[in-house]
């Protein structure tokens, strides 16, 4: 007897660099490393351009996932790790980047890097990452305002779609665009905890629906918890999502259909924008250590 | 900038609102001594300002730290750290449940 097993919680990683840039006739070459609890990140910035980026899973050992994006990130480019001449590390493993030469909250980079992805009308930026979700309010030049985060409960957050798309044996890549496939929206399972949720998912297969109608139940749960977080920094247009949910239309949707507002689309991957933020940081803190020299 | 500290989870939201853009020009700090359980800490936060914030390990007690706070709002009314904070008084922090 053989037995598969499928990983539906597996999303798609990926890298890619720009190959109209020359990053060695840059003046600056900048990076951020994101070593978020889910994914990793890591952005390289010529002159303030974004040049090269990977994105991964993280693994057990932080260092070893921040050499890992990097690396992936700078492979086929011709740059190596001494080319850079400043990085900084932010996300949940943001002290444990050896190579990092200062280290910025997610929340800043975040705003500073949805600023550059969605341009400086954006005001309110929602970070929905692996195990937290982060509502930002920021300013014309992507500066916090206002934050707020919840990393307490597995709800409303990657991990928490992660353990649905394992449930209902349906790749988290599918997730969303399915949940949007039914005739009639349903009523969200419980908002409060994955544990509980999943749990009520389970009783509602039992109880005959399908796995399109439990999708959608927990989309719109996941909706529901994020906009309560919102609401307490206050949204203001325009409005931003970054992160690997970002991705997830069933989520997206349900969320604008519930703050009565569009968000902002953009080209760049979603998942690099706190990478992108510490590549900004690093272009601005290595500049303004040669004009400390130069004076 | 205000930094909200704190939690939402199945019993509720339980969130610390500090306004530290009062921080920045006070040289005082008084609310770091004021607080009888020890709550803040002066840190330099990413655009390099020294500002107050909740330490690492209130964060995820502001449940508890929280009932503190409004008995002492309701005795005197205002927390310990408001009331000695010399830029505002009152607008300094404020607790939301």
């Amino acid at each position: 007897m053989t037995e598969t097993t499928q990983e539906f919680w597996r999303w798609k990683e990926s890298n890619w660099h720009d190959e109209s840039i020359d990053p060695k006739a840059a003046e600056t070459v900048s990076a951020g490393v994101d070593v978020g609890s889910v994914s990793s990140q890591a952005v390289v910035m010529a002159d303030g351009k974004l040049y090269a980026y990977a994105s991964m899973r993280t693994g057990s050992d932080s260092p070893d996932s921040a050499r890992n994006a990097m690396n992936w990130a700078l492979e086929n480019t011709g740059l190596n790790l001494e080319d850079i001449h400043y990085t900084v590390g932010t996300g949940y493993g943001r002290v444990n980047v050896p190579f990092a030469d200062r280290t910025i909250t997610e929340i800043a980079c975040h705003a500073r890097g949805g600023n550059m992805m969605y341009g400086p009308s954006v005001r309110t930026i929602l970070d929905m990452g692996g195990q937290d979700c982060k509502a930002i309010h920021c300013d014309e030049k992507g500066k916090v305002t206002n934050f707020l985060m919840n990393d307490k409960c597995a709800a409303g957050t990657g991990r928490g779609m992660e353990v649905f798309a394992d449930l209902l044996a349906v790749s988290v890549e599918d997730v969303g665009e399915l949940s949007l496939d039914v005739d009639e929206e349903p009523p969200p399972v419980s908002s409060t905890c994955v544990v509980f949720a999943k749990s009520e998912a389970s009783s509602l297969l039992r109880e005959g629906w399908s796995k399109k109608r439990v999708l959608a139940a927990y989309c719109s749960a996941m909706a529901h918890r994020v906009v309560s977080l919102l609401e307490r920094i206050g949204v203001e247009k325009d409005f931003a999502i970054t992160g690997g949910i970002a991705k997830n239309a069933g989520v997206v949707t349900r969320l604008e259909k519930e703050l009565k507002l569009e968000s902002l689309k953009s080209n760049y991957d979603t998942q690099i924008a706190g990478a992108l933020g510490a590549a900004l940081f690093a272009r601005a803190l290595v500049e303004k250590q040669r004009k400390k020299v130069a004076r | 900038m205000k930094a909200n500290y704190g939690y939402l989870d199945g019993s509720g939201e339980f969130f610390i609102t500090i306004d530290t853009d009062l921080c920045i020009e006070c040289k005082e700090r008084s609310c770091v001594a004021a607080c009888p359980v020890g709550l803040f800490e002066i840190i330099v936060d990413d655009y390099d300002d020294e500002v107050a914030a909740i330490k690492e390990e209130h964060r995820k007690k502001t449940q508890v730290r929280l009932r503190s706070l409004q008995a002492g709002h309701r005795s005197s009314g205002s927390a310990l750290c408001c009331s000695v904070c010399t830029r505002s008084r009152g607008s300094f922090l404020v607790v939301r449940q």
